[in-house]
């Protein structure tokens, strides 16, 4: 059954990483709903955060394969009830078809969204909150003419707790075990 | 002097040639060109130190590479200008990639300044490189050049060996750098040896101790991982049979009483059928390619499946593991052998090797005994094979290019020493063998070295003559040639009613060819010339093109059809 997950990468910060990633997807014809890489609380270990829909097995293959790639630190896939997360999306109106229209604002504190600027011909509404209320804002919007309109894609926390440098540690300890298993091409 | 080198001033390009010496490189196959020439100006001075072997195609390099790679320790090294000459090496990087080769490939590129404005012979290497590549990197500057090449030779050859790319651009080529080299051991986003969970190994030894008719599949991690002696120990102790995946071929000896056979597609019938009636499967380095698994939804269902691998992505992709045991094989072995009892269900596994070597006599009947001793008028590929495995005793390093010839190869050759099958197995790249054969025979130059090729992917590659005349490199080709693209041919004549679309060839006059490059040659028509001819051929000090013109329809059998079970395997 497809069902919506969040695969969280942490790697090195080097160029061209994010396509080594991405085309893992390609390639299985997995479509990436959306991303976002960010620095992590680790210094120069970067997370990238992708949303795909899709099998949990293919998705558990996915993620070993992005592991593999060797500048990729870990690699972990959560469904929804394991995360929380949060997008930021903004929609831009124009101000003829608000104006003086109260049910504009009521629906604006309704979705606890803000207005954040004001201009002769537009103002711009930015929320913040689960996909699902940022889509439904969007559908009580549509009548005032949204001329345009942006979403951040989903920045993830996961429940579980063990913190990533406690895995970073235990990886800078397993990346060591190589001397004494040299295999027929590692001798040299 | 070796120390003089170190903290002095050099160029880039100079500081790639220490740098591969100082990784152990004695070879390197290659093709020169504008983006990197500095490099090759460098190598002129270092020629006694690193030997460099010019291809005539920048494919044939690659291929030479991973035939260099196979045969012996040392992995193999290529250097190719950028554009045309970098993109010339994908289809080799691709095969190193899926067939775990471990290459290291250097290209030149235009000067960084120019990246990305489309100026002469540029290319995005990193990025068409970059799905078939372990690991890739740009270089532009002299100073990086030495670490990279560090890098790239331990990421190529450790846990599950691969093709690596070192792009460098011509700036970083001529730019100057005080030389350094630390050998790279480890990165710490990188764990190439995973440390063996013990109670996977226990709960493997359970499983196994408790089989009636357990089952080894010997695949290319064991030779990778030099576990030869490992797991001739551990089937003797637990009185297994053995079968081999086609790049597992050479790691546990044909002549060994628990050896059964070869796996797959074109595998042997007792090997096949029984993996659907095994009880305990043991899958050792190995991958449960497509063409050993035929229909995986009916594999070896019955069975609980152990799957020793090094590269935890294989565990589970295609086959579900009961035990899954991530490692390295020789460590996993090691561990494992002394957990199992020797003894254990001892009339059962007898009992089982009975049924291996009852399903033998069958395609003796069926198919070995008429494919070897034939009554046609015309030569078979199968005898040819067969008296090329007598005369040479099973030692010889068998190189073969894809088709119908490298199937009838690697079922009639029979494997006595180690290390000694060359094919391009996961990719199946027609045009391997030649530049391969050129490669294994420079790595190994002890060795008798025979191609054995087919006359469509002879002449893909066929221009790698040239290289063998040049540094008279004594590769045995033996071309069986029956004017087809025979392995196409043979699945229109099974699946598309005998319409032989393009698959007829009209071919030249191979021997004259092998001639005009100084190579000696024959070609027979009749079986009574066989004998001697072979003879002649594994005798010549020199290069030796054999052509054997054999019949032209014949069929390679057993076949497990694709999209079949194992268990249907066609004997005729």
């Amino acid at each position: 059954m497809k069902q919506t997950y969040t695969i969280s990468v942490f790697s090195e910060d080097i160029v061209g990483l994010l396509n080594r990633v991405t085309i893992i997807f390609t390639r299985r014809h997995i479509n990436i709903e959306n991303i976002i890489t960010s620095e992590t609380e680790v210094k120069g270990i970067y997370r990238y955060t992708i949303v795909v829909t899709a099998e949990k097995d293919r998705v558990e293959k996915v993620v070993k394969l992005i592991e593999k790639q060797v500048e990729v630190m870990k690699a972990f896939y959560h469904s929804d009830d394991e995360i929380i997360s949060r997008e930021i999306a903004l929609y831009k109106i124009s101000s003829e078809a608000i104006n003086q229209n109260e049910e504009f604002q009521k629906i604006i504190n309704a979705y606890n969204a803000k207005i954040i600027s004001i201009s002769y011909d537009y103002v711009v509404v930015e929320k913040s909150g689960s996909e699902d209320k940022i889509k439904r804002l969007f559908n009580d919007l549509e009548k005032f003419d949204i001329l345009e309109f942006s979403r951040s894609g989903r920045v993830v926390v996961t429940k579980p707790m063990r913190t990533l440098s406690s895995y970073l540690k235990e990886l800078e300890q397993n990346s060591k075990i190589t001397t004494k298993k040299n295999n027929k091409h590692g001798k040299n | 002097m070796k120390h003089d080198k170190y903290n002095k001033e050099v160029t880039g390009a100079e500081a790639l040639i220490l740098a591969l010496i100082d990784c152990g490189a004695h070879d390197v196959f290659g093709y020169p060109g504008g983006a990197i020439m500095p490099i090759y100006d460098a190598l002129y001075g270092y020629s006694d130190q690193l030997k460099h072997y010019l291809v005539r195609h920048e494919q044939g390099a690659i291929h030479a590479a991973q035939g260099y790679s196979r045969v012996s320790e040392r992995p193999g090294v290529v250097f190719a200008t950028s554009g045309p000459g970098a993109t010339n090496l994908i289809t080799g990087i691709a095969d190193a990639q899926i067939d775990s080769n471990p290459i290291i490939c250097i290209t030149g590129q235009v000067a960084s300044h120019l990246l990305g404005t489309d100026s002469f012979q540029e290319t995005d290497v990193i990025g068409i490189s970059m799905p078939v590549t372990k690991w890739n990197i740009q270089v532009t500057t002299a100073d990086e050049i030495a670490p990279a090449i560090a890098k790239a030779f331990f990421i190529a050859t450790s846990g599950r060996p691969g093709p690596v790319l070192v792009d460098i651009t011509k700036d970083a080529q001529f730019g100057k750098t005080i030389y350094k080299f630390e050998k790279c051991t480890s990165i710490r986003s990188y764990v190439p040896y995973p440390e063996i969970d013990k109670k996977s190994i226990e709960a493997a030894a359970e499983l196994i101790n408790g089989a009636k008719r357990p089952y080894i599949l010997c695949g290319h991690g064991v030779l990778l991982a030099e576990a030869q002696k490992q797991i001739i120990e551990f089937a003797e102790k637990g009185n297994i049979p053995v079968a081999s995946t086609l790049l597992g071929l050479s790691a546990f000896p044909a002549q060994h009483p628990l050896y059964v056979g070869f796996l797959g597609m074109h595998g042997n019938y007792g090997p096949n059928i029984l993996t659907n009636e095994c009880d305990v499967l043991i899958a050792i380095g190995m991958r449960f390619d497509d063409r050993v698994t035929g229909k995986v939804e009916t594999y070896a269902k019955q069975a609980k499946v152990v799957h020793i691998e090094i590269d935890r992505a294989e565990i589970n992709k295609i086959i579900h593991a009961d035990v899954p045991v991530l490692g390295d094989a020789k460590e996993a072995l090691s561990l494992l052998t002394p957990l199992i009892k020797s003894g254990a269900n001892e009339k059962e596994r007898k009992a089982w090797l009975k049924r291996f070597e009852d399903c033998h006599q069958v395609e003796l009947e069926k198919v070995i005994n008429k494919a070897v001793n034939p009554t046609s008028p015309s030569v078979k590929m199968s005898e040819v094979i067969d008296k090329l495995h007598k005369l040479s005793e099973g030692k010889a390093v068998i190189v073969t290019d894809v088709g119908q010839h490298q199937m009838i190869a690697t079922r009639y050759y029979h494997f006595y020493d180690t290390n000694n099958n060359v094919t391009s197995g996961g990719l199946g790249t027609m045009g391997f063998g030649l530049p391969a054969a050129i490669g294994a025979k420079v790595s190994r130059p002890d060795k008798q070295v025979v191609l054995v090729v087919g006359d469509g992917g002879y002449q893909m590659t066929m221009q790698e003559l040239g290289t063998i005349m040049d540094y008279g490199i004594a590769v045995k080709i033996l071309m069986l040639n029956n004017n087809y693209l025979g392995m196409v041919r043979q699945w229109q004549q099974l699946f598309f009613e005998k319409r032989y679309s393009f698959t007829e060839l009209k071919n030249p006059d191979f021997v004259a060819i092998a001639k005009a490059y100084g190579i000696k040659g024959q070609k027979v028509t009749e079986r009574k010339d066989l004998n001697s001819a072979l003879k002649e051929m594994l005798d010549s000090k020199d290069a030796y093109f054999l052509e054997v013109v054999v019949e032209t329809e014949e069929n390679v059998f057993p076949m497990v059809p694709t999209g079949a079970s194992v268990s249907e395997i066609i004997l005729e």
